[in-house]
This record gives structure tokens, C-alpha cells and sequence, in this order.
């Protein structure tokens, strides 16, 4: 049976981390309908929805920008970068979109382009809050509107429809703010009339690229979608799609593997089928789309003051066999000291990281007892005021330094300092805050969309 | 009795967003994954115990398909806020390595 179907490529994760400009160039061979690359995530942590910073540099972003854009123009198709800039709120889309202005410019290129954004203003957040329309996730607690204002940025995650929208508007181009990972090609699915089950499972296998081929590296994946079906293979001759390499996409950083929330309805892949059609082409079968109350979900980062750190490091048995009475001294002294500058012991709060014992894992370390031959220390101080952060620091850091233990043979000092200055500004630092979703109706009303001729 | 490690393809850790932490356990050989399903000793109790938390925090799936088990689970501290070890949850897979199963394989 002869049915409707699109081609659609993803360069890589995430855009900046770079492509083999080789498999590009398959993949425009093969006429897509459309090219793309997911541009951000919520894992390299707070600090860039907090900043505004993008996630990779201007360089790297204008690599892959360019050529992207430049294959998109000269073969007619549209190009859709979505989450730009790491943290897809308005600082990194107008990164972007001066990127692609930049390209074109030198590259004499012209288009229509979309700018969609997904930064959300506090007084609209505080009117949905107060209209009971923010609802907690899982055990998230109730959102309060002292949250709301605490918050630096606060971002939407868009559904597919805004990209639906700007393809429709004719726009060729079209760079999005905080999405749903999938979101570019499950619109350029849907655009084209395939069905939502098909689309979204397309565009979740597309989001990481060639996370979804062996062996693994950043590369583009090429994936084409039917009524009832996804097929994906993978355009570096080097790289294949095997059942397996699929279904590890589909537990890819999601909480479970065959339910997965979208706005406005669930992908179910309980049921699905993969199957090799090739030793590196998989088809995928059997997929299901649930339409749910229309959801947005918020990501949104405040201020968790300003950090300072230092690294030290002990290589003394005896100092190692009592780490933790040692620490306990340290962080009391250090108090004192501070507490002597005049500084509140709430304007402060002094972190220390013990690697080679606990320092990945924390309270889930199964090891905690093992005897190790050295111990590495961060040291963090988070205040009030970077001031703050950078005297308190200074005195645990002597602290550490110059603190007596029973039993000490290392008469000079206890650490040592694998840098001058050990002192490390890092400025301000953010949290994640949000775990909520907005029920709105219209899935467009937070995500406006800017056209522009370029 | 047989390690985990010594008989799994992956035992990896990763975040599932800010708040969560997801741990997948990972085979290639589908006779040995059902063998290892058979034994029944990959389960939500197991990885609240070998992690501290509770079993009714857990999102445990069984995924066939992918020759996989996933659990997911609250974080301690949320990703990169104050006293965070690991911003994208990739270094917490470690207990999962020396699992005992109960199978005659050798290592």
C-alpha cells in the first residue's frame, strides 16, 4: 500500500556539539523534507536558564548553524533548530537568530524566518497561579507566587503546534525557545498530514540524533515516518540502527520507556514492534497517541547566591583514617572565624566534597568505609554576596590548611593546594525550581511568534 | 551466584529531568536477560534498598523490547543545586554493579 511519508534528519544531540559534515551531505542527497537539531536540555544544569548563557559556544553553534542553514536554503527545505541556546529562553534565541543573520549575511542567503519564544513573564505566571491553572507534578509541592518571584526565568516547554504554526506562515527557518525535545519534527510530521503517534515517536528517536545508532557518537540520523510506521538509519556508512540501539533511545533521560508525557496527550509504545529491515535500518510499529487536557510544563531557575570554591587534597594516612571528626573541627572553626568578620551564619553555607571517599555519591555511596590512599577536598562556600562567599571561603581554606588532629606527623600542613590562587570565583549560581505544569488551552498563547525577512 | 556487571551490557545512571535520577540495567543476549528475569531479583524493593529510598518513590518498568530494566527515582538534591555531586546523575550507577544474581554463569 502506497502511502503519504517524510524524511527528516537530526544533526546531533545537542547543536554545537558538532556533525561530520560527510553525513550531512548524504542526508541532503536523500531530498529530506526538512533538517534539524535539538539545541538544548535541562541536564548541563541551572546555570544557563539562570544566566542566560548558552550551553555551547557562539563558535561551535555557528558551525553547525551554518552549515545546516546553508544545506537548508540550497535545497528548498525548511531548517528548525529547537530549545536554542541550552536553555531556550529569550537571551539564547536572540543568540541563535544573530547567528543565522550572520550566516546569511556572509553567505548571501535569504529567507523567512521564525523566532518562537517561550520565556514566560512573571504576571502572567501569577495570574495562572492564582486562577488554579499551575498544577505540581508527582510530588512536587503546590506552587506559591513567592516562588514566582524568586524565580529569575521561567520557560514553557512548547508542544509542536508554534512550529505548525510558522510552517504554515510559510517561514523556512524557524528557531524555537524551551520545547518538548521532540516538538520540530513531530510538526514537520504533522505538518504534512501524518497522524500525532507516528509524529511524536519520530521526533523522540530524532532528538538525540545518533544516540539512537551504534557505536555511539554525534552524528546525524535520518528517519522517515508513515501513516503507521518510523523508519530510522543512521547516514554515516560506519554507523547502523539495530532494535536494540533503538529501544535504548527509547530509555533515553525519560522516566519511563513506554509512557511518555507530551503536551497534550501520552506516546504509548507499549505495544510497539521494531524490527530490522536491514543490518542498520529499524521500523518501528505499533506506537500510540492518547490526547490528554492540554499541559505546558514549566522550567524555571532563581538565584541561589554566589559560590567560591578551592581544591585541596590530603595524602596523609593519618589525616585520612579521621576524616570525618577532622571535617567536623574544620567546619566549627571555620564558623567561629567567620562569625568573628561580622558575617551571619545565615549568609552562608559552607559545602565540602570529600572525592575518593563520597564525593560522586554523596549518601548513596555502598562504600563509604574503604580506605583510600588520597582524598581530594572542594571546598564551596554559597552567600549571600560574593564578598561573603570569597572571605568565608578564604578561612576554611586556611582552615583545612593549618587544622591539628591526633596523632598529626605533617607539622607544616595538611593539604595540599594543586593551584595559587586556590581561591575560585564562581559568581552567582541558580537552582532548578519548577516541577509544574500550566493547563492552557490554546497551545500557542505563551509561545508568540516573530517572523522576520532575512 | 553471579555479578551483575560481569553479565550485563550496561548499568547506567542519568538524569530524567532536574528532579529525578533514571538507572537503566541493559543486556544484548535475550535468552540471558529472560534467564535473569526468571531469577526475579531486579525489582523496585532491590533498587530502593541498594539506593536508601523509598520503594513507593520508584517508577519501575520492566522494558522486554530493549532487553531492559529502568527505575526511576527522586534525586537527593536536585541537578546543580547547593551540595549537588553530579549535575547530570551519570556517576550513580555503581551499586548496580555488584548485584548478586542467582544464576551458574561464569564471569
Amino acid at each position: 500500500m502506497t502511502r503519504k511519508s517524510v524524511r527528516m534528519m537530526s544533526a546531533s544531540g545537542i547543536l554545537g556539539y558538532g556533525f561530520p559534515e560527510a553525513s550531512l551531505q548524504a542526508a541532503l542527497a536523500l531530498k529530506p523534507d526538512m533538517i534539524g537539531v535539538d539545541g538544548g536540555s535541562s541536564d548541563p544544569g541551572p546555570h544557563y536558564l539562570g544566566s542566560g548563557k548558552t550551553l555551547n559556544s557562539r563558535l561551535a553553534m555557528k558551525r553547525d548553524l551554518g552549515l545546516l542553514l546553508r544545506g537548508a536554503i540550497a535545497n528548498g527545505i525548511p531548517m528548525m533548530v529547537g530549545t536554542c541556546g541550552g536553555a531556550g529562553g529569550t537571551p539564547h534565541l536572540a543568540a541563535c537568530a544573530d547567528i543565522i543573520r550572520e550566516v546569511a549575511a556572509e553567505h548571501g542567503l535569504h529567507f523567512k524566518m521564525a523566532l518562537i519564544e517561550a520565556e514566560q513573564e512573571q504576571g502572567f505566571l501569577l495570574e495562572q497561579l492564582e486562577a488554579g491553572r499551575i498544577k505540581p507534578l508527582g510530588n512536587a509541592p503546590e506552587l506559591r507566587a513567592a516562588d514566582l518571584k524568586d524565580a529569575v526565568r521561567v520557560v514553557g516547554m512548547m508542544g509542536p503546534e508554534p512550529y505548525l504554526a510558522a510552517l504554515q506562515a510559510g517561514a523556512q527557518v524557524i528557531l524555537g525557545g524551551r520545547g518538548t525535545d521532540p516538538a520540530p519534527w513531530a510538526a514537520l510530521a504533522m505538518h504534512h498530514g501524518l497522524p500525532p503517534a507516528p509524529a511524536w515517536y519520530a521526533g523522540k528517536i530524532l532528538e538525540c540524533a545518533c544516540n539512537a545508532a551504534i557505536p555511539k557518537k554525534h552524528d546525524c540520523l535520518m528517519v522517515t515516518v508513515g501513516e503507521d510506521y518510523v523508519e530510522t538509519e543512521p547516514l554515516n556508512p560506519e554507523l547502523r540502527c539495530t532494535p536494540l540501539s533503538v529501544a535504548v533511545q527509547a530509555l533515553h533521560e525519560n522516566a519511563s520507556p513506554i509512557i511518555r508525557y507530551e503536551p497534550g496527550g501520552v506516546v504509548d509504545s507499549s505495544d510497539c514492534r521494531i524490527e530490522a529491515l536491514t543490518d542498520r535500518r529499524v521500523r518501528i510499529t505499533g506506537m500510540r497517541w492518547t490526547e490528554r487536557p492540554y499541559t505546558i510544563k514549566l522550567e524555571g531557575a532563581r538565584q541561589a547566591g554566589y559560590s567560591a570554591i578551592a581544591i585541596a587534597a590530603t595524602r596523609d594516612p593519618g589525616l585520612i583514617g579521621q576524616l570525618d571528626t577532622f571535617m567536623d573541627f574544620v567546619r566549627e572553626s571555620t564558623a567561629t572565624k567567620v562569625k568573628a568578620l561580622g558575617i551571619a551564619t545565615e549568609d552562608y553555607q559552607l559545602v565540602l566534597r570529600l572525592y575518593g571517599r563520597d564525593g560522586v555519591m554523596g549518601a548513596w555511596e555502598p562504600h563509604p568505609d574503604d580506605a583510600p590512599t588520597e582524598v581530594a577536598i572542594i571546598a564551596e562556600v554559597v552567600a549571600r554576596t560574593q564578598d561573603i562567599a570569597n572571605a568565608a571561603l578564604s578561612l576554611a581554606r586556611v582552615t583545612l590548611l593549618h587544622s591539628d588532629f591526633p596523632g598529626r606527623m605533617c607539622r607544616e600542613g595538611n593539604m595540599a593546594f594543586p593551584f595559587s590562587p586556590s581561591d575560585i570565583e564562581r559568581g552567582a549560581i541558580y537552582e532548578f525550581m519548577l516541577q509544574h505544569v500550566i493547563e492552557i488551552d490554546d497551545p500557542l498563547r505563551m509561545f508568540p511568534i516573530r517572523y522576520e525577512d532575512v | 551466584m553471579v555479578k551483575l556487571k560481569h553479565i550485563a551490557k550496561a548499568c547506567k545512571s542519568k538524569n530524567a529531568g532536574p528532579f529525578h535520577i533514571t538507572l537503566d540495567i541493559m543486556f544484548d543476549k535475550p535468552a540471558l536477560f529472560e534467564q535473569v528475569r526468571e531469577t526475579g531479583v531486579i525489582n523496585a524493593a532491590l533498587i530502593a534498598q541498594l539506593y536508601g529510598v523509598a520503594e513507593t518513590d520508584i517508577l519501575f518498568t520492566e522494558y522486554a523490547p530493549a532487553l531492559a530494566w529502568k527505575a526511576t527515582l527522586p534525586r537527593r538534591i536536585a541537578s546543580g543545586a547547593v551540595g549537588d555531586t553530579d549535575v547530570y546523575g551519570a556517576q550513580q550507577h555503581a551499586p548496580l554493579l555488584d548485584i548478586e544474581i542467582p544464576l551458574d554463569i561464569a564471569a
